[in-house]
């Protein structure tokens, strides 16, 4: 398996020897957020394409065709036109925090998205309580929607953004607790090791079994959730609220919530890829060593694209099948269902692993 | 029994949830209605009782049928057709009205075809054509008989109101796309 | 349906007479027409009432002579949706109802000067354009008749100052249309709504008043466009009993045909627009692709989608089309199957099921008294169905069931209509191999006057029953054509259905009530 960790070796020696420490760490530093943001842009683009193509297919359509052969280059005439609209200043909404709020919807974003382990040894934010940082960062997210309501003076957008307040503060119990299963089994937070562990043992999804596949359900839910994706699209739900929490922007400050509720998706589905189905590690068949081999030659850059990707298909399928729900019944899912059930699953979990019943 | 009730309710709602997933995922496969309009211009066809907008036949000899009575004006609900009519002086001395102007305001137009269930003669019709789109309002004023154009001859029969579309030889010809 | 014998009843009798009819089993008011009869005949009100358990329809006519300052007394209290009747006769004739709670003007501005339906009234002249926003008054005037016979004014309030009152529309998704609810909520809970009608008023019952006879069946069709064909069919009708003119066996049974592919293409749509507005976008499209199928069979036959135009005054405009037949009897197993994909996509899914069932609960009482026809009215449990109660066209000769439920949610709502769906199929398949010959058209006089009289027509459109009131005084345009609305009722009872459910309940309960804002503000 090839370790990207001799690539950002070599640049590092590179630098050390051409200047100061603190010099090429700086250096370091911009080329990482260079990368960060152009793969940000890069995936919200091929995720949108990839939703407006897949949702017209489930719908009978054909989706975008016009621009550029099959409608590829749709989405980039869309940014651009996104990127030239005015952004209109509103009178009567509290200036500074209606400015601010995209801006932490999208440095949340980009936090978690640096979480994600590209490849071995390719992972930008990658430390002991990994999962922790992880969680932390995302509830950033719902602080900015929050404003969003509140200082765009619009009962739409309070209304929305309340929906949305209740609904990622909910989630995430689900969330956390199925990332919890998974540290019971894997026995650590920081996600490099968590995908080392599932590269030489087998998947988690695997190893944890019945459990595992239990908690990766749930985790789904929840994370779908999680992005206000439909079928939990409450707070923006077009058809009652028009657009919700962000109804009173316009131009790229309206662009950084649609790129971050892409980039949310990718996030969450990325993070299941990684806890749930190996991250980077190559699937492998125990006893197929022929098998396995090849399976090793596919970068494990590919693995957790394509992994990530299949999540995200999974995921579109579900909101382009399913209507929205009511506020009261998107709770008591969270509060009857699945909170229940998580913490069943960790009990089970938990005795599982105690037990020695892991594969 | 509320414990039963709770899985139940689970499991019908699972149930009922992968349903619904199992018919996206057969539709996603299945051949796409979308038209491609306007790609496919060359095959798409309107079914011929289709209204596109009201038109005026000319045959060859660039002659029409509208003997300019004005009962199209009249039948009108929005008045959106306005028919100008002159007198001339016919060879055998007798002053006639005959047709000057066939102002038909397409913005105006409600597609009812009151006008061509009234007309006597049958002078107009309505074409399938339906790109009607311009970039200004006052092209969708549109003169009907086009310039130069007479009334087709026909064998001399009694009073306009009731003349039928007796078969006259010039009106056997296949219609010929109006003048816009 | 000629009416000879209308009642004439003194305003001051009228009260105590509607409580005994009403009393006497006669609890659907069918209709309020407001009406000015010149100098000598004063302005006043026609009143249709219907006994839902016989059918039997009476109709009862007051009057005041009083053009200053006219006074009526309400209704209101009697049958509820006499409370937006009366408003609609206030608004256009100026006939101030005694003891009405809420005398707003419904479908014009609050500023309009005049009341235009009245014979000498100029509109034109007293509104010139307006270019201010429309002023919007949290209060109401109610007159109310004191016991020494003088009449006096009080406000009523509809918002207070510190209620949290959101605006639905008049551009809003979910309102299918420019309607506008003035929504009063206390979290996500809705404690009122008060509906604003009017933003797409054409004053097509005026406009009707100048125009000849078959320049008003033009109209119909932009009443409610998802049942143009059922409401030109009773304009046609009612013109054609009026002039004594007998249809052919044909033009009945393509009538009927056509009016029941209507009623397919209606509520398929209903059912594509309540999933976009539940949230399920793929679901709608489903419809649309379904939908396309019917208007492909309308255009070919009729020459139009949406506005259809094919009925007229004693028959059809052409002849059905060579491929008519064929192309229905395509569609029919079509139908049949995609109405089971239907079912295991929407109806099925626990989501959708938990959003509508026991969701804006209508009563049958409520849904008589607030004049809910249609669908809506048969999910509660009430027989209501024109087509078994008044047959008309082929009805008679075909078989079919009335869908009834009773629960009276937005579920059952939903579940009538797909249901009403196959009984159409079934209509149209006993019928269409069926096709007698004859005439397509009756030979009509170019110039058209209906006889002296006053005349009503109801049909089954497809959300309800759709009359047309005419009153003839041998023109050739009506003296006075009045539309009852199958939508009008369905708003109406938004305040109704909505209290106490939540503003998504309101999506829902709105789209399962499946009105249409042309129809409504006519």
């Amino acid at each position: 398996m090839f370790d990207f960790t001799t690539v950002t070796q070599w640049i590092d020696n590179l630098l050390t020897s051409a200047m100061p420490t603190w010099a090429a760490t700086l250096i370091e530093c911009v080329l990482v957020a260079l990368a960060v943001i152009t793969l940000y842009a890069v995936f919200a683009i091929i995720l949108i394409y990839m939703e407006r193509k897949i949702c017209a297919f489930f719908q009978c359509r054909l989706g975008p065709m016009r621009v550029g052969k099959w409608g590829s280059i749709q989405v980039v005439s869309d940014v651009l036109k996104m990127l030239t609209k005015e952004i209109i200043d509103m009178k009567n909404v509290d200036r500074l925090l209606h400015k601010m709020a995209p801006f932490l919807v999208i440095v949340a974003s980009m936090l978690t998205f640096s979480c994600l382990p590209w490849n071995k040894g390719a992972g930008i934010i990658d430390f002991n309580v990994g999962i922790f940082f992880f969680l932390a960062a995302g509830s950033l997210g719902v602080v900015g929607i929050l404003l969003a309501g509140w200082s765009s003076n619009n009962k739409y957008a309070l209304i929305g953004a309340m929906r949305s307040g209740a609904q990622i503060i909910s989630y995430e119990v689900s969330i956390g607790l199925t990332m919890l299963t998974m540290i019971i089994l894997t026995g650590t937070m920081s996600f490099s090791e968590i995908c080392q562990q599932q590269a030489d043992y087998g998947w988690n999804i695997f190893r944890g079994h019945i459990p595992a596949v239990m908690a990766f359900i749930v985790y789904l839910i929840a994370g779908n959730a999680e992005c206000n994706r439909g079928p939990f699209d409450m707070p923006e739900a077009e058809s009652e609220l028009t657009a919700g929490y962000h109804v009173e922007y316009s131009g790229m400050h309206f662009g950084f919530y649609y790129l971050a509720e892409y980039l949310n998706l990718f996030i969450c589905a990325g993070m299941a890829s990684t806890i749930f189905l190996g991250g980077w590690a190559p699937l492998h068949i125990y006893g197929l060593e022929a098998f396995n081999n090849i399976m090793d030659y596919i970068p494990g850059v590919v693995w957790m694209v394509g992994k990530t990707f299949f999540v995200v298909f999974l995921l579109m399928w579900i909101r382009w099948t399913f209507p929205r729900l009511r506020i009261d019944q998107l709770l008591s899912l969270e509060w009857k269902y699945l909170m229940p059930i998580s913490l069943v699953i960790l009990v089970m979990m938990a005795l599982c692993v105690s037990l020695g019943l892991t594969l | 029994m509320s414990t039963n009730n709770y899985f139940s309710g689970l499991f019908g709602g699972i149930k009922s949830l992968t349903t619904g997933l199992g018919v996206t995922i057969k539709e996603f496969f299945t051949p796409k209605i979308t038209e491609q309009y306007p790609e496919n211009r060359k095959e798409l066809k309107m079914f011929d009782r289709f209204r596109g907008r009201l038109v005026m036949p000319h045959n060859d000899q660039n002659e029409h049928k509208c003997i300019g009575c004005g009962l199209c004006q009249m039948a009108c609900p929005n008045g959106s057709i306005t028919v100008t009519s002159e007198t001339y002086e016919a060879e055998d001395g007798k002053k006639k009205k005959r047709l000057a102007k066939y102002e038909y305001d397409l913005g105006c137009c409600m597609f009812c075809e009151l006008c061509v269930t009234a007309c006597p003669s049958k002078a107009i019709e309505f074409s399938t054509e339906f790109e009607n789109a311009v970039f200004d309002r006052s092209k969708l004023v549109i003169q009907l008989n086009r310039p130069g154009s007479k009334v087709a001859e026909k064998k001399p029969v009694a009073k306009p109101a009731t003349a039928a579309p007796t078969a006259s030889a010039t009106n056997n010809n296949p219609k010929t796309p109006a003048a816009v | 349906m000629t009416l000879d014998n209308i009642k004439t009843l003194e305003p001051a009798k009228l009260r105590t007479e509607m409580e005994s009819l009403k009393k006497a089993g006669f609890d659907y008011l069918v209709n309020l027409v407001g009406m000015d009869w010149g100098e000598e005949g004063g302005l006043g009100v026609v009143y249709e009432l219907e006994n839902t358990e016989t059918h039997a329809t009476t109709w009862l006519k007051t009057s005041t002579a009083d053009r200053e300052n006219p006074m009526l007394p309400t209704v209101s209290d009697i049958w509820q949706i006499a409370n937006i009747y009366e408003r609609e006769v206030f608004d256009f004739y100026g006939i101030k109802f005694v003891d009405h709670p809420d005398m707003r003007r419904i479908f014009l501005r609050e500023d309009w000067v005049g009341y235009p339906m009245r014979k000498d009234d100029k509109p034109e002249e007293q509104n010139p354009l307006n270019m201010t926003n429309e002023p919007l008054a949290d209060t109401t005037t109610q007159y109310i008749l004191n016991p020494d016979g003088t009449i006096s004014t009080k406000q009523n309030t509809i918002f207070t100052e510190d209620e949290y009152v959101v605006n639905i529309g008049p551009q809003h998704p979910s309102t299918h249309g420019v309607l506008h609810f003035r929504v009063s909520l206390d979290g996500e809970i809705i404690k009122k709504i008060d509906p604003v009608l009017g933003y797409i008023h054409r004053g097509v019952e005026k406009l009707n008043e100048s125009y000849t006879y078959p320049q008003t069946l033009a109209l119909t069709d932009r009443l409610d466009y998802l049942g143009a064909m059922q409401s030109r069919h009773a304009l046609c009708m009612c013109i054609e009993k009026a002039m004594g003119i007998e249809v052919s066996e044909r033009v009945q049974v393509v009538r009927t045909i056509l009016d029941e592919l209507q009623r397919i293409d209606s509520h398929i749509l209903f059912f594509s627009c309540l999933c976009q507005d539940m949230g399920a976008t793929t679901a709608f499209l489903y419809g649309f692709r379904d939908r396309e199928k019917i208007l492909d069979i309308f255009e070919e036959t009729c020459g139009g989608r949406l506005i259809i135009n094919y009925n007229t005054i004693g028959g059809l405009m052409a002849d059905i089309h060579p491929n008519f037949q064929k192309r229905v009897k395509e569609f029919i197993p079509y139908m049949r199957k995609n109405i089971k994909e239907y079912h295991a996509i929407f109806t099925g899914n626990v989501i959708f099921q938990n959003r509508s069932k026991g969701v804006g609960i209508l009563s049958k009482e409520q849904c008589i008294s607030l004049g809910c026809t249609g669908g809506t009215g048969r999910a509660s449990g009430w027989a209501n169905d024109v087509r078994k109660n008044h047959p008309y066209a082929a009805y008679d000769k075909v078989e079919f069931n009335q869908v009834l439920r009773t629960e009276g949610d937005s579920f059952a709502r939903y579940m009538i209509r797909l249901d009403e769906i196959l009984e159409s199929l079934n209509i149209i398949e006993q019928l269409i191999d069926n096709i007698p010959e004859g005439n397509y058209k009756e030979k009509t006089k170019p110039i058209i006057k209906v006889p002296e009289g006053t005349y009503y027509q109801a049909v089954e459109a497809s959300r309800g029953e759709f009359g047309v009131f005419l009153e003839s005084h041998g023109d050739k345009s009506p003296y006075r054509l009045h539309y009852r609305s199958t939508g009008l009722p369905l708003v109406a009872a938004m305040d109704t259905a909505c209290k106490g459910f939540k503003i998504a309940d309101l999506v829902t309960i709105g789209g399962t009530l499946d009105y249409v804002v042309p129809d409504v503000d006519r």
